[in-house]
């Protein structure tokens, strides 16, 4: 690179587009919006090599609000798009916004092969536990007994975790945020896009107009301290308003103690580590739920491993250096010819 | 419409399109007993002799059915011919039967009177029994009126093994070499040849291995040659292939080789996202070989992730290429319906095969042509391209790109199963002969506007990364040039013409149409895709007769041809043998308001070229 060449300073007022943002007031993807624009400026990327690819739901407008390049897809596909857009072009910034419909209905076989693969892609789900475009019917993240315009006697259709999905597909990078808590939105956005590989970022937001209240447990002042407990990387799971409380594991089960009860001290905790070989500690902390658990937010896992373009790259080089560069007319002219005089 | 119901008449006739200047050879045996490998090497070897031809493999679903039984019957069928081979042939003139059982499936095809060499070893009662026969009929007279040839290909091959330290199974497993090395002895060729090869397809695997079949093959040709059995089945048959350089190609490797040089001749790396299925897939493995050309190809996890990877391969400025059958298609319609709204070049192979849903995976069928047309939701137009034979998938894959790229469209090639699979010569062409393909990328963000067309219609294609031309593009309806999302009601009909008028001005880009025979008359047949070898040989012997019968074969099917409105008007009947109910029927009816009279056939196999002279001669 021409090393003369100055870059422009950009700010979010640059990724920023000219289109009125059509989400409904009130709705907690306006926060992802704000701080993805936030983040972009200062990775030092030009910004005409970030390209934004989504599905279909709210959150999959996404793109259309990005001064980047941006392509708004079909139901669940957009990790598939994105695939092919990073490995016939790495050396652009790929970022997927989807959601919990998008990805993990719909789009669930491209969701879980693109965290098997370890793909330089970034997947922002934005998970509000219902389907929010169609109006309010139940999502595969919408918990049992929640009545919906499709389950007008409560939903029986049991949940799953997105981290855990995530986490059993081998994702090497999977965070979780809350659209309230902008530090640790921030961080793990920050994280996810300096993540080689896959990165994984759930962020639990609220959709006030059909499930609204979904998270306020964890983001209600009076009762976040207890619910949930934000993940730092060497450090026992402590939470609670006066921060003595903490989750040690009996054999493999996680229980909550009380620090400084019954000889509790902070030795006794379960220490978080987001480079655990495997996946193990961070599908136990995806598990976590309320009431009898905290609910984590922050890293679960990041681990370097090798990246699907990586390799990819590295094979075609080699079989570059050994055949050399392709050469159409020997091709055409290989297997087996014969000249007829 | 005229289904195959009078195959009895049209046997009769069969009986009186004997090519003189051609033989049709059919390999039958157990799916384990390397039929398609022995008749792929016998095609090579003859081509390499100067002969044309053309091959038909015919193979059950299941990879190694249980061994004597009547579904696991394998076949390989090969039409040598002096020149102009254009179809595998109707009837064998000469089998090569490996058990009881292949016999029991592909004596009723033969001629009669066809010339049959027989592994008599395999005639045992529990093999018998599995075909079904009563009794033997190498021994009972059923075979009275054919020339038959009983060899004892398993009993000779084990003798001329005894030596190798072999076990009984491989030894078992060299016995169609020695079929091969009978054949070699009656058509006059050297074995030396084919030893070469096989030293390079076996000998890093295993030396042994490769030398057995090196001694099979010369104990057949030692065989044929000392024991002067046969009477080679046509003697007046002389190659007189074109001069030049050749090489055996199928139309899936055909299809592959035309899309790298699509890639190379514009400059623009190509992207291949697929998944595997039959009888597509080997278009997968050609490219996947070629890492190093620009050439990047992904095994998706399903067949929505192979378009839908071409589709952001597309946007990011590299050629995207997904490929399938049937099925696959059809998960991947609303995909196509994206890649038509998004305007980004893209191609879409079809090597199709026997349907509805998985139906006849390894047999033939041309019924996914209205799917192509039309088989998406809403006004959703893409040009539909199909090619005519093994070689001409090399040219069709290149006008696909050049047509996707020249339009800014997603545009559908229809193989199938048969020419996918089907060999012919192929006359190499000289690499700086072929057209170029010239792709431009906007790059000037001065008054750049995502859907402003050029005299095409096309937009521009914008390469990510490129400053200043940050742009959104998606499903949604979009303003006519800005392509912001736009839900304005005249905005949305304008655009849904714009795209239906870029796709049909398509027909200017369209050649004259080659008529064979008369400019006007009687009788006018129209085909399309892989009928097209049969077609013209039956055009042939029809004129054998005194008729005069018109040809006219079809590349473009979406838009037409803008000539053969004009061209229907002039012939009192137009014929349209198909390999489906009628599909482009349908279309020619729809788009000249002209009535055209259907022949159609769905049974997995290619047409005859005698049930589609039959219904010349009843129409002329």
């Amino acid at each position: 690179m021409n090393k003369t060449i100055e870059l422009k300073v950009l700010s979010k007022k640059d990724f920023e587009t000219d289109q009125d943002v059509r989400w409904c007031p009130g709705c907690g993807d306006y926060a992802v919006l704000s701080q993805v624009q936030k983040l972009l400026p200062t990775l030092g990327i030009p910004r005409e090599n970030f390209a934004f690819i989504s599905g279909i739901g709210c959150s999959s407008r996404f793109p259309y609000y990005m001064e980047t390049y941006g392509l708004h897809s079909i139901h669940g596909r957009a990790p598939a798009i994105a695939t092919g857009l990073k490995l016939s072009r790495p050396e652009l910034s790929v970022w997927v916004a989807t959601g919990d419909g998008d990805a993990l209905a719909i789009g669930g076989n491209h969701f879980i092969h693109a965290m098997r693969r370890n793909i330089g892609l970034k997947i922002v789900l934005l998970n509000n536990r219902i389907y929010g475009l169609t109006k309010g019917q139940f999502s595969p993240t919408s918990i049992i007994g929640q009545k919906t315009k499709s389950t007008p006697y409560g939903n029986v259709d049991r949940p799953f975790s997105p981290t855990a999905l995530a986490l059993g597909a081998g994702a090497t990078f999977v965070a979780r945020a809350l659209d309230t808590d902008l530090p640790t939105l921030g961080n793990v956005l920050k994280r996810a896009a300096e993540h080689r590989g896959t990165a994984f970022v759930e962020v639990c937001q609220n959709c006030n107009v059909f499930n609204d209240g979904a998270y306020a447990t964890l983001t209600d002042k009076a009762t976040r301290d207890d619910t949930r407990v934000i993940l730092e990387h060497g450090k026992p799971i402590i939470f609670g308003k006066n921060r003595d409380k903490g989750v040690r594991l009996n054999g493999l089960k996680p229980e909550v103690v009380t620090i400084g009860e019954n000889g509790i001290t902070e030795a006794d905790l379960l220490v978080h580590d987001e480079t655990v070989p495997g996946s193990i500690l961070g599908v136990l902390l995806s598990q976590f739920e309320g009431p009898a658990l905290p609910v984590p937010f922050g890293i679960f896992r990041a681990v370097e491993e090798p990246v699907y373009e990586d390799l990819y790259a590295e094979q075609a080089a080699s079989v570059r250096s050994q055949k050399g560069q392709g050469n159409l007319e020997a091709l055409l002219n290989g297997g087996n010819t014969w000249e007829i005089a | 419409m005229n289904t195959m119901g009078k195959l009895s008449a049209a046997a009769v006739v069969g009986q009186q399109t004997d090519e003189p200047d051609s033989i049709v050879i059919r390999f039958v045996g157990d799916s384990g007993d390397g039929m398609q490998l022995t008749g792929s090497e016998f095609s090579k070897i003859m081509g390499r002799a100067g002969f044309d031809f053309a091959t038909h493999p015919d193979y059950p679903p299941e990879i190694s059915a249980p061994a004597g039984t009547l579904y696991g019957v394998s076949g390989f069928q090969i039409k040598l011919a002096a020149e102009g081979a254009l179809t595998s042939g109707d009837k064998p003139d000469m089998l090569v039967v490996m058990n009881p059982a292949a016999l029991k499936t592909n004596l009723p095809d033969a001629k009669v009177g066809a010339t049959l060499i027989i592994n008599s070893g395999t005639f045992t009662q529990s093999n018998l029994d599995k075909a079904g026969y009563a009794g033997n009929p190498l021994e009972d007279g059923s075979l009275d009126g054919y020339r038959a040839f009983p060899v004892d290909m398993t009993g000779l091959t084990a003798a001329s093994l005894a030596d190798s330290g072999l076990s009984k199974k491989e030894v078992g497993r060299c016995k169609n070499y020695f079929a091969l090395g009978i054949m070699l002895s009656l058509f006059d060729q050297e074995p030396e040849v084919e030893i070469e090869d096989i030293k390079r397809k076996f000998a890093k695997k295993d030396p042994k291995i490769a030398e057995a079949n090196i001694t099979a093959l010369r104990a057949g040709f030692g065989y044929a040659e000392a024991t002067e059995l046969f009477v080679p089945p046509s003697q007046s048959l002389r190659p007189q292939s074109a001069p030049g350089k050749y090489r055996s190609l199928s139309g899936n490797q055909a299809t592959a080789l035309g899309f790298v040089t699509a890639s190379e001749k514009s400059g623009v790396p190509l992207f291949l996202g697929s998944y595997p299925i039959t009888p597509a897939t080997d278009i997968l493995h050609e490219l996947a070989a070629l890492k190093h050309f620009n050439i990047t190809t992904f095994q998706a996890e399903d067949e929505i992730g192979g378009i839908c990877s071409a589709i952001g391969a597309a946007y990011g400025g590299v050629l995207g290429l997904t490929t399938t059958s049937g099925p696959g298609m059809a998960l991947k319609t609303e995909a196509m319906g994206l890649a038509v709204m998004l305007e980004l070049p893209l191609v879409i192979v079809n090597v199709q095969r026997g349907g509805p849903s998985t139906g006849l995976p390894t047999k033939v069928e041309q019924s996914d042509l209205l799917q192509a047309v039309y088989g998406r939701n809403g006004e959703c137009p893409v040009p539909v391209i199909a090619a005519r034979s093994p070689a001409d998938c090399f040219e069709c894959a290149f006008e696909a790109f050049r047509l996707a790229t020249k339009y800014m469209t997603p545009v559908i090639l229809l193989t199938d199963g048969g020419i996918a699979n089907a060999a012919e010569p192929w006359r190499i062409p000289d690499v700086s002969s072929l057209p170029e393909m010239k792709v431009t990328f906007r790059t000037d963000p001065e008054g750049f506007m995502p859907y402003a067309r050029d005299e095409n219609l096309a937009r521009p294609w914008v390469r990510p990364g490129t400053p200043g031309l940050e742009h959104r593009v998606g499903g949604l309806e979009k303003d006519f040039s800005s392509g912001n999302i736009s839900q304005v009601p005249a905005n949305h009909q304008h655009m849904v013409e714009t795209r239906a008028a870029k796709v049909a001005g398509i027909a200017k880009d369209i050649p004259p149409t080659q008529i064979d025979g008369p400019s006007e008359g009687d009788l006018l047949i129209v085909s399309w895709g892989g009928t097209f070898g049969s077609v013209t040989k039956a055009r042939d012997a029809a004129e054998k007769f005194g008729k005069s019968v018109a040809h006219v074969h079809l590349r473009h099917l979406n838009p037409l041809p803008p000539d053969l409105g004009d061209i229907l008007k002039r012939y009192k009947t137009v014929l349209v043998p198909e390999l489906n109910l009628g599909q482009l029927s349908r279309l020619l009816r729809d788009a000249y308001l002209c009535d055209v009279v259907s022949l159609s056939k769905v049974q997995g196999k290619p047409f005859m070229v005698a049930e589609i002279l039959h219904r010349i001669l009843e129409l002329a």
